[in-house]
């Protein structure tokens, strides 16, 4: 059974010299799928289709080619009307929590929006905002507060909060952490496993870093120049990568040891030079993963 | 933990009326007493009217431009023996009538249109960009004049002509608003969350839209006004219509016999353009106020606190391999009626061809500390205490110009955004020699060594790159660049601050690499900013961790991370995500826990 | 690039077009009577037929048009119904009037809103508050107003400056300058805060951005980021407004010009406004039209050659 199917996804941007210009193909032909409850975590660096994956699904990018299927239906050619029914069930936090919320608004009123939009009363909204913010753990005084008055971390709590306001089945994450200091990713990361494991909403997680997709997600998917090098079990993925690309990524993420850390550059050294023979097998670790599921 | 406090400052949370944000500044005071004038004129006029409907037309004919004063006559009287005060104040009336039709027009052509444009975009943009362009390519008074000369001197044609040619400034000034709000991401979460288009326009665009409309059109009805008044004065005005124009016309006329009449009409336009205009700039002001002025400005610092300058424990001269030491430094920003200090007794040392990575969390005062010793800190900033070594000698006690060239020859800089860290109308081998130049390298040998060291910090093609502009090379290659241009003064110092969180992982890996290279090679003393522990974990042989303004801990790099001393670098070890932890297994049909929230719909 | 250039090239043109099409649909609005006015109301409704025949003006409007717009394309603006000159004749007679005040005073305000914007960013907050007070007179005085406070000051009550009177450059340069010195102060004074607040603003943006500090860190003193680096990032706002500024000035010199009685297009489009001559209309418009369409091509250009990255756009 699955919630979101993509399947051959191709995204071209016109160039930027007008109709003329060279067309930029952002995702080519990707196909992959998100089951219900799941976290598909999206990795990849810039430029690499990732966003524009997410983007397309919530209808924010135009769909060359390709389908997306959601719960069996057919949603990338949704107009504005049908794109609006589905606001309910697919969902978004962006990257900076800095410009995903309108500065003017307060943070009752960014929650209020999206509920009033689907048809609610004003008074269950407002019970509901309630509801919303001890799911974030914030205060409940941050109701009648500007969103720009809070730091990075509180501001993706709203924003976390505003995308569970109509009970999805699917939220787009985008970059949800990389505008946030260390210790507030951790904690906003554990936020989004717990509301995962309460309410059994699925995760598109889009991230270019591949040590916290492996944290949140079930099956990594990894992007290059548009294109998807490989789909699987997060712990195949990120130990026993099968693509030379995914491998790389793996080594060149730095880890904080410092032996470790010189392990590392060796073997990459060595994986520099032995670029002769691609076909010799491919390892990321001599240490047994302790983490790995049986 | 604190950062997770609500902060909130407080005079934010009780919202003063809009009137009353604008009666606060004086100068606007000043346009709502002009206002205030304005207005009593043209209930005056619409009562003279009423009541004596020909006192503009009485002439005295025993005095003829009399002086302000005479008889009566307050403002005097003009060459035909009438009532300046009496005309001022009836004129009043169609001068702004027809400030009022042209403004019309130009809001009803203007907003609709910069509306439409800015968020849709696509060919109706086209079309009316072009239609703009068109308009605003002819001078509005050649079109005015050409209108009265086919279809006559009526003020209603004339004004709304002038309408359609200022909407195209309405048009644009939207139009490029719009489309900055368009591109925000909290209008693509508000599109996703199902909020229709009429509705986004609405409540989000229009909020940010308004404060600058204002503004326009204050300046509009003043553009109305004086392009009227100078229609009346050309004699291409209504001749049947008392106006301020026709009366400056009349003055002008007149100038050699009555040398003062021309000033009262143009003191009434000028007054009546300026109440609008103070006007408006409050209420921008106070919208803006209330708005939230930038989007994407991040929070004021956090956390106020004024400590006193500590006095430096030791001021003895730093060990022999001690290149820089930062010892109690203190850095402020003024604010209001303060001083918000960011940095409060900050300790530092970086010895001799070792690396020392700088750790911190945003806000913590790494950054400013490292720019107090590339002497780059903000004019505003502060250093109110502490002292710089570097090389045995205090940076801090020296005059400022001796400072600087101290700094420059020994300490050079790589910034972590490469892209905006090179200027974009000049090419790189041009930004690579200058500094050379400037220390008077000739331009042939300097050409050579910028070669050099691009082919040094590992670019291929060294020629082409050197002939590129900024735009036309990747992130990756443009810290390349700027690490060769961070080189080329020769420096023992090295200050990175976060090189590689703008790259790539792939590209952070061999940028790190080079540094490590580079550092061999040279023997250079390497100073890293960074948040990122992994970063630091690769290159660094010292670390420092910062957190609030001060140093918490210094250890070597073994040291500090295999045993954290302080409560904070073991959180902030703790934070980072464990190399080998993934999630667990995915379980197809496993049912949401009991406690799960309620999923009943309300309605 | 090269295609870049032919493609503005040719948006200039078309604007050209629409500006002459423009031209000819506004002077022809109104159903007036040519003939009538020329020949005066003695004359009969067979003389005027006559005369309206001569003239052409029985011809439908296409090919009235298409008669024009030939005329155009060959340098040939038609003959006015006044006196029967060619219009051609007629504007070069005028145009050297306001294409001197025009001039002069762009020059004026390039200068002075440089050396303003300079000066403010150079950390002088008094020409910062000058400037800004600049703003508001010039928003709020009108260049004609402006052009009588002086024209009662300086040659009324002081007689420093001719009161009336235009030499042409190539009879005196000392006298046209010093003729053309109070019509220009007048005109250039509003828009010369206008554009200096643009260029500062611009210019403090500059200043902050992060490659200036990197030009700092390697050592390139502050004169030098001012005026090699700075400057030229932020001369597109500043180079906007003036284009902007340009067609404001067009349609200043107009009143301007009657206060200090210079014989200028606006003298001459006036006349032929409360005359009707319609010939004499169509042709300012199309060479103000056509002025202001070249004056921001020449802008455009000149901002892709400050500017690498506009080259590409």
């Amino acid at each position: 059974m699955t919630l979101l199917e993509i399947e051959d996804l191709v995204v071209r941007y016109p160039g930027r010299g007008g109709a003329r210009g060279r067309t930029f193909t952002a995702v080519d032909g990707v196909s992959l799928d998100v089951r219900p409850h799941e976290t598909v975590g999206l990795v990849g660096e810039s430029g690499s289709g990732k966003t524009t994956i997410g983007r397309a699904v919530l209808g924010l990018a135009p769909v060359t080619s390709g389908r997306i299927r959601y719960d069996g239906r057919e949603i990338h050619a949704l107009a504005r009307a049908g794109r609006r029914e589905l606001s309910s069930r697919i969902q978004v936090v962006f990257q900076d929590p800095y410009t995903s919320l309108n500065p003017a608004m307060t943070v009752e009123e960014i929650l209020v929006e999206p509920l009033r939009a689907a048809g609610w009363s004003r008074g269950a909204a407002r019970d509901r905002v309630v509801d919303l913010l001890e799911q974030v753990a914030l205060p409940r005084g941050a109701a009648d507060r500007y969103a720009r008055e809070f730091s990075g971390g509180q501001r993706q709590r709203v924003a976390i909060a505003r995308a569970l306001a109509l009970e999805p089945e699917l939220v787009v994450c985008d970059e949800p952490l990389s505008a946030l200091d260390l210790s507030t990713q951790d904690r906003v990361l554990q936020l989004l496993i717990d509301i995962q494991e309460r309410t059994g909403v699925a995760y598109l997680f889009v991230s270019h870093d591949i040590a916290l997709v492996r944290q949140i997600s079930h099956r990594v998917a990894v992007l290059q120049q548009g294109r998807l090098v490989e789909f699987g079990s997060c712990a195949q993925v990120t130990t026993t990568p099968a693509h030379t690309f995914t491998a790389d990524l793996l080594l060149a993420s730095p880890v904080a040891d410092p032996a470790r850390q010189r392990e590392r550059r060796a073997q990459r050294q060595a994986r520099r030079d032995r670029v002769t023979s691609p076909t010799s097998p491919i390892t990321v670790s001599h240490t047994p993963d302790p983490g790995r599921v049986p | 933990m604190s950062a997770e406090v609500v902060t909130a400052t407080p005079d934010l949370t009780t919202r003063p009326s809009t009137l009353r944000i604008i009666l606060r500044n004086p100068l606007s005071r000043t346009g709502v007493v002009l206002l205030g004038l304005v207005l009593i004129a043209l209930v005056a006029a619409v009562v003279i009217d009423w009541v004596a409907p020909d006192a503009a037309w009485k002439a005295d004919l025993y005095q003829l431009n009399a002086a302000p004063g005479t008889d009566g006559h307050l403002l005097g009287t003009d060459s035909g023996g009438r009532d300046v005060l009496v005309r001022l104040v009836v004129a009043t009336r169609a001068t702004m009538f027809a400030g009022v039709i042209a403004l019309v027009v130009a809001v009803l052509l203007g907003v609709p249109g910069g509306l439409i444009s800015g968020y849709y975009g696509g060919k109706v943009d086209l079309v009316l960009d072009w239609l703009s362009s068109l308009a605003m390519s002819l001078p509005s008074i050649v079109v005015l004049l050409a209108i009265i000369s086919s279809l006559g001197t009526s003020m209603w044609i004339s004004m709304t002509t002038l309408g359609c040619m200022m909407a195209p400034a309405v048009f644009r000034l939207l139009r490029a608003q719009v489309h900055a709000v368009r591109n925000e991401l909290y209008v693509d979460a508000a599109r996703v969350a199902g909020l229709s288009d009429a509705r986004i326009i609405s409540r989000h665009v229009l909020r940010v839209v308004r404060g600058p409309l204002v503004l326009m059109i204050s300046v509009l009805s003043g553009v109305a006004i004086t392009v009227q008044t100078g229609l009346d004065f050309l004699g291409l005005g209504d001749s049947t219509t008392i106006t301020w124009g026709g009366m400056l016309s009349e003055g002008f006329a007149a100038m050699t016999l009555n040398r003062v009449l021309f000033i009262w009409p143009g003191l009434a336009m000028a007054l009546t353009v300026a109440a609008f205009f103070l006007v408006a700039s409050g209420a921008r002001d106070a919208l803006q106020g209330i708005d939230g002025g930038s989007t994407t400005a991040p929070p004021a610092p956090e956390r106020i606190r004024l400590t006193k300058v500590p006095t430096s424990q030791s001021s003895a001269t730093p060990a022999e391999d001690e290149v820089l030491a930062v010892r109690g430094l203190v850095i402020g920003y003024p604010s209001g009626d303060g001083l918000v200090e960011v940095v409060h007794g900050a300790d530092l040392t970086l010895r001799k061809g070792r690396t020392l990575g700088l750790v911190g969390e945003s806000g913590s005062g790494k950054s400013q500390t490292a720019f107090a010793v590339l002497h780059l800190l903000p004019r505003q900033a502060r250093l109110s205490g502490g002292e710089i070594w570097l090389d045995g000698t205090d940076l801090l006690a020296l005059p400022r110009r001796e400072r600087e060239r101290r700094v420059r020859s020994a300490i050079a800089y790589v910034p972590q955004e490469p892209m905006s860290n090179l200027d974009p109308t000049f090419t790189i081998g041009y930004q690579l020699t200058e500094p050379l130049r400037a220390r008077g390298v000739g331009r042939k040998a300097a050409r050579e060594r910028a070669t050099a060291l691009l082919t040094r910090t590992g670019i291929r093609d060294p020629e082409r790159v050197m002939a590129s502009y900024p735009h036309q090379i990747s992130g990756g290659m443009a810290q390349r660049v700027l690490i060769a241009g961070a080189l080329s003064t020769d420096p023992h110092v090295l200050i990175a601050d976060e090189p590689t969180t703008a790259l790539d992982v792939t590209v952070q890996a061999e940028i790190l690499d080079l540094l490590r290279g580079l550092q061999a090679e040279f023997g250079m003393s390497i100073l890293l900013v960074s948040h990122d522990l992994g970063v630091i974990a690769d290159l660094c042989d010292d670390v420092a961790v910062m957190r609030e303004g001060q140093v918490v801990e210094a250890a070597t790099a073994e040291n500090f991370f295999a045993h954290p001393r302080h409560e904070y670098s073991r959180m902030l070890l703790a934070a980072v995500p464990a190399e080998h932890e993934v999630r667990a297994e995915y379980v197809a049909d496993r049912s949401v826990r009991q406690d799960a929230a309620p999923r009943e719909k309300h309605s | 690039m090269v295609r870049l250039l032919f493609r503005r090239a040719v948006a200039a043109l078309v604007l050209m077009i629409a500006v002459a099409v423009a031209g000819f649909v506004i002077t022809g609005l109104g159903n007036s009577d040519p003939g009538r006015s020329i020949l005066g109301p003695q004359a009969t409704a067979a003389q005027v037929e006559a005369e309206n025949h001569r003239l052409g003006l029985d011809r439908s409007q296409v090919e009235q048009f298409t008669d024009w717009a030939g005329g155009v394309v060959r340098g040939d603006l038609g003959r006015s119904y006044l006196g029967d000159r060619p219009v051609t004749e007629k504007i070069t007679n005028y145009l050297p009037v306001t294409m001197s005040l025009v001039a002069l005073s762009m020059v004026v305000i390039a200068v002075l809103s440089l050396v303003l914007a300079v000066a403010s960013v150079s950390g002088r907050a008094w020409v910062d508050r000058c400037v800004q007070l600049l703003a508001v007179i010039g928003h709020v005085l009108p260049g004609y107003l402006l052009a009588l406070l002086l024209l009662l000051l300086f040659a009324v009550q002081f007689q420093l400056f001719p009161v009336f009177g235009y030499t042409p450059i190539g009879e005196s340069p000392a006298q046209w300058l010093r003729g053309l010195a109070l019509p220009v102060i007048a005109l250039a004074l509003g828009s010369v805060a206008g554009a200096a607040l643009q260029a500062r603003g611009a210019l403090m943006d500059v200043l902050e951005a992060d490659y200036v500090r990197t030009l700092r860190s390697r050592g390139i003193g502050g004169r030098s980021v001012l005026f090699r680096h700075a400057l030229r990032n932020a001369s597109p706002a500043w180079l906007t407004s003036l284009s902007l500024g340009f067609v404001a000035l067009l349609a200043g010199a107009f009143m301007v010009e009657k206060v200090f009685a210079l014989p200028g297009l606006g003298t001459l489009s006036v006349e032929a406004t409360s005359s009707g001559d319609r010939p004499v209309l169509m042709g300012v418009v199309v060479l103000t039209g056509g002025l202001v369409v070249v004056v921001n091509l020449l802008v455009d250009l000149l901002q892709m050659w400050l500017i690498p990255k506009a080259r590409t756009a």
